[in-house]
């Protein structure tokens, strides 16, 4: 059996080619604050930030933004009143809610108010970057694709067929699942928490690296045998699909 | 005995004062009665003998005129039966009758007087009450008919003296018996109160004070004590919980704190970043620990029961065995799965499923030895005398008898796990996440290994 590893490769950095994209940053605290927006700036987007609640409802009002990211718990208004007054108002701007409570049911509270991502602190700026650009995608994708394609690897999303170079690559159910979100996110990072979340709907911790040997084993069953490797592993990050 | 204006504030006086109330309006209403039907009586006979006499008079005046009267009068004014006669004229001189002359008291044509009487009994005179019933007759003249009601006065005031006293008695005994239980009641309140107070100023181990009588305040003493040793028993917990987490955080603080100091001291930029990377990594440890410490406090605070869904255990059983099955054999061994259908739990997804999970990392981690280093993993869900059992189970070293309670308290580690990453947190967890849903958490002999056995109530869907 040949070992996955030998296909790693590394991509250093992370700021990949990206659409830029205006963000909106409601934080009231001040450090945490500026942390996320030289982040979000130095990755090439552009960001604006509010202090409270109320400034930040009235400036996701203006409906000029691509991605909300929310703190939980703010003066004036809380983060789930914002986002329940945006939806009442018909503002479908994609919203990451950051919040110190880690709770499922507190998560699940955040999604129902409209939220369309949880994110609990602390975070590594990494995670919060991945899942800030896949809720950009995510807003401009489109919905009707049935096939999705990296370079020569292309999978069907109704015959579950993978297909590598014209080479049938036959995957277990959940290894087709795991492919899928990768591809749907190709030439972008993905974190393992974004993978276990999205791929197997856990919101817990398994401890071990249970995610890295999934995907060490699809990366055999689709790099082995070719000579361009698609699977990376960013260091620090997650994985990619390269988007050749 | 010293009085105590609190008594009057007591509920239990209140009570007693409302009972005396009413108690002492129905005895007044009884001596009443009493009272009508005697002395009333006595008088209201008299009275109505009176009125037939005067009846009788006033006829026999109109039929056959003074003189006619006059004869009866006299010879009735001689009988010795208390009787009171008087015929006077216009001027209001005696024509007959046994009394001397008109009482000062008449005033009306017509109408009842009651008017002192001096009657010669021997040599004294005494003084006694006359009512008398007095009319005018034709011609100006005048007729009282009375009868002297001396006895029937001081009857009725016996039988109203006796009314009073049987009243005032009735007062002071139902007072004194109230005050007397709400004193009584009192005392053992204020026990009780000091004993909380007691119990506030921090000496836990105080107790309310129980008589033995069994009555109310007895069960409600009983309960506080029950609700008290459960306090205890939990601030215990907290306690050395508090004390152990203190412990075990510190070492990994020490450690990187003494791992940031050695960098600061070196000049290379290498090492610098070499440190940072380690602290990272070393902080996101603690976060683990944190939030591992949070989901156990959680799972053991037994909030959320609403998140609890009606769900089949088979699909977590089989989910976290995908998760796992590929490391295991990564590891060169094996992970069965074997499940049967209609494992109907109430449960909440993630945290069981996260509970198995932790139980399969152990299972990964500490199910081989040194002759069998390859885990060998049998995960079984089935019903069993009316539960979901969820079995893992590994043919390690196992955890000897012994240990088996100690290994859920938090952050125990046996010393043969030591050397492998964890924090000591995932069986509390399990432990906790089993209390969450009423279920339990066993550790048995897989011999060799151990066999971690989850067992749930089954939920009985209502369809």
């Amino acid at each position: 059996m040949q070992v996955s590893t030998s296909h790693k490769t590394e991509s250093q950095g992370l700021g990949l080619a990206t659409e830029r994209m205006r963000i909106l940053v409601i934080e009231d605290d001040r450090d945490a604050a500026s942390w996320l927006i030289k982040g979000l700036t130095e990755s090439g987007h552009v960001t604006d930030h509010a202090a409270n609640g109320e400034d930040g409802l009235a400036m996701a009002s203006e409906n000029l933004h691509d991605i909300l990211i929310v703190d939980r718990m703010l003066p004036k208004m809380d983060g789930l009143s914002i986002i329940r007054a945006l939806r009442a108002k018909g503002v479908t701007t994609p919203v990451l809610i950051l919040s110190a409570l880690s709770d499922v049911d507190e998560r699940v509270k955040g999604l129902r108010a409209g939220g369309d991502d949880y994110l609990a602190k602390p975070y590594a700026f990494s995670e919060l970057l991945a899942r800030v650009e896949g809720l950009g995608r995510r807003n401009s994708q489109e919905p009707l694709e049935t096939k999705l394609r990296a370079g020569d690897l292309e999978i069907d999303l109704l015959t579950r067929a993978v297909t590598r170079a014209g080479q049938t690559i036959p995957l277990q159910p959940r290894e087709f699942k795991l492919l899928e979100y990768l591809m749907r996110n190709a030439g972008h990072i993905v974190t393992r928490t974004m993978l276990l979340e999205n791929v197997w709907d856990y919101h817990f911790d398994p401890q071990t690296n249970v995610i890295d040997v999934h995907v060490s084993r699809l990366r055999s069953k689709i790099d082995k045998g070719f000579d361009e490797p698609l699977l990376q592993t960013v260091r620090g990050a997650g994985y990619m699909i390269r988007a050749v | 005995m010293q009085f105590n204006p609190k008594i009057l504030k007591t509920s239990t006086f209140r009570l007693a004062a409302i009972y005396l109330m009413v108690f002492a309006l129905s005895v007044g209403s009884i001596l009443a009665y009493v009272f009508w039907n005697t002395a009333g009586l006595l008088e209201r006979q008299t009275d109505a003998t009176i009125r037939a006499e005067v009846q009788a008079l006033a006829d026999q005046y109109r039929l056959l005129g003074l003189r006619g009267i006059v004869d009866t009068v006299q010879r009735r004014s001689a009988e010795r039966g208390g009787g009171v006669y008087l015929i006077a004229d216009s001027l209001g001189r005696r024509v007959a009758g046994n009394l001397e002359s008109v009482p000062p008291q008449v005033i009306d044509e017509t109408g009842w007087i009651d008017f002192p009487l001096d009657i010669q009994i021997g040599p004294n005179k005494q003084r006694r009450s006359a009512r008398a019933f007095h009319t005018d007759l034709k011609d100006n003249y005048e007729l009282i008919v009375g009868r002297d009601v001396q006895e029937l006065r001081q009857f009725g005031d016996i039988i109203r003296r006796t009314l009073y006293w049987a009243l005032g008695i009735a007062l002071v005994l139902g007072l004194g018996g109230g005050l007397l239980t709400s004193r009584n009641f009192l005392r053992r309140v204020d026990a009780i109160t000091d004993a909380s107070r007691a119990i506030m100023g921090g000496n836990l181990s105080s107790r309310m004070p129980v008589k033995g009588t069994g009555d109310e305040l007895d069960k409600l003493s009983r309960s506080l004590n029950e609700m008290l040793d459960q306090i205890e028993r939990l601030m215990t917990g907290m306690k050395e919980v508090s004390s152990n987490v203190a412990h075990d955080l510190k070492t990994p603080l020490t450690r990187l704190r003494a791992r940031v100091e050695s960098a600061l001291r070196s000049n290379s930029k290498a090492e610098y970043r070499a440190a940072l990377d380690k602290t990272i990594e070393e902080s996101d440890r603690l976060l683990q620990t944190f939030n591992a410490l949070l989901s156990i406090a959680r799972a053991e605070a037994g909030q959320n029961k609403e998140m609890l869904q009606a769900i089949d255990a088979r699909e977590i059983v089989e989910g976290v065995a995908e998760l796992y099955e590929p490391i295991a054999e990564e590891d060169g061994g094996t992970l069965h799965v074997k499940a049967a259908a209609g494992l109907n739990v109430l449960a909440d997804r993630q945290l069981l499923s996260q509970a198995l999970s932790n139980l399969v990392d152990n299972a990964l981690k500490y199910g081989v030895t040194g002759e069998n280093p390859k885990p060998h993993i049998e995960i079984e869900g089935k019903l069993e005398e009316g539960n979901v059992v969820i079995l893992v189970a590994d043919k390690g070293a196992g955890i000897a008898a012994e240990d088996r309670t100690r290994v859920l308290d938090r952050f125990v580690r046996l010393d043969e796990s030591r050397s492998k990453p964890g924090n000591g947190l995932g069986l509390s967890l399990v432990a906790g996440v089993m209390k969450l849903h009423g279920g339990t958490l066993l550790l048995e002999d897989n011999t060799p290994g151990l066999r971690a056995k989850l067992v749930l109530p089954l939920h009985q869907s209502q369809s």
